[in-house]
């Protein structure tokens, strides 16, 4: 027997996490709504395409060092929405380039889309059936470093086959984690919201970005 | 300009492995273990998101 088998929860528990997870979907769809207006902003001043990289890399930094520091504090919800505005702005540097792509609009619409329906999905099925996905820590965990080491590969070898390896293995990894860090919230193991929605801001954009990339190289475009 | 940008990007990718080795070291040997019942489950629902992947290839395809 190698499961433990939680006590009860206590109906303070319960309320506390319904508030967690109410604060962290209010949150979460202000910092897409943001996300989303800085992308059409970094769209009509037709920024670089390097905007997309220099956004990526502030975001990780205030990601890594600032936000663990500020998300107890009022101060971690404009960290936050610094983060999401940064990488919105480098997604509109992004997604300039799809539009010139002669199937580009389709490919952006798709992508939003099931980007949607995936997280729209996945987050249902964990808030209704209220399954533990605790179990998948050490897949995701072990998953995301191979991952990172391939990218890192990436950057340097220019192998669509690499690429398009990379991409889907971050959809599925990133499904994962929608799954795990949603029943992390209602099982109560994440209780700051701002990190919650951190963590559930990062699932969807990088399926956003890696179904982008998969319907860019699968298109013929 | 751009090697640098992806010289930096690499340097806080292999960053972000080291600080995330110990959390994925401890989930690994001291995280819960799922059944196999939940792990055909988990199976399931990532068979489903790559069939709808493909779903979506075929659509701007075609």
């Amino acid at each position: 027997m190698s499961r433990v088998i939680s006590a009860p929860r206590s109906q303070e528990q319960v309320l506390s996490t319904n508030k967690v997870l109410k604060n962290t979907y209010m949150l979460l769809s202000a910092t897409l709504l943001f996300s989303a207006v800085m992308a059409t902003v970094s769209l009509f001043l037709q920024v670089p395409p390097m905007a997309y990289m220099i956004s990526v890399i502030g975001a990780m930094v205030l990601g890594m060092f600032v936000l663990p520091r500020t998300a107890n504090s009022t101060s971690g919800i404009g960290v936050i929405f610094l983060i999401t505005g940064m990488l919105g702005f480098g997604l509109g540097a992004l997604l300039s380039i799809y539009l010139q792509l002669p199937k580009g609009p389709q490919i952006i619409g798709t992508a939003f889309a099931g980007t949607g329906i995936i997280f729209l999905a996945l987050s249902g099925y964990a808030l209704t059936t209220r399954k533990n996905f605790s179990f998948l820590g050490g897949f995701l965990f072990a998953g995301m470093i191979a991952v990172i080491v391939a990218i890192v590969a990436s950057l340097f070898f220019n192998m669509p086959a690499l690429s398009m390896a990379i991409s889907g293995a971050v959809i599925l990894l990133m499904s994962g984690f929608i799954l795990f860090d949603t029943s992390r919230i209602i099982n109560g193991g994440e209780t700051n919201y701002i990190m919650a929605t951190y963590g559930l801001y990062l699932t969807i954009f990088n399926i956003f970005i890696h179904l982008l990339s998969l319907l860019g190289i699968m298109s013929d475009d | 300009m751009e090697l640098f940008l992806k010289i930096t990007f690499a340097i806080l990718l292999l960053m972000m492995v080291w600080r995330l080795w110990p959390a994925a070291k401890d989930q690994m040997e001291n995280g819960p273990k799922g059944s196999s019942a939940e792990w055909r489950g988990f199976a399931i629902i990532l068979l489903a998101v790559v069939l709808f992947v493909a779903l979506l290839i075929a659509m701007v395809r075609g």
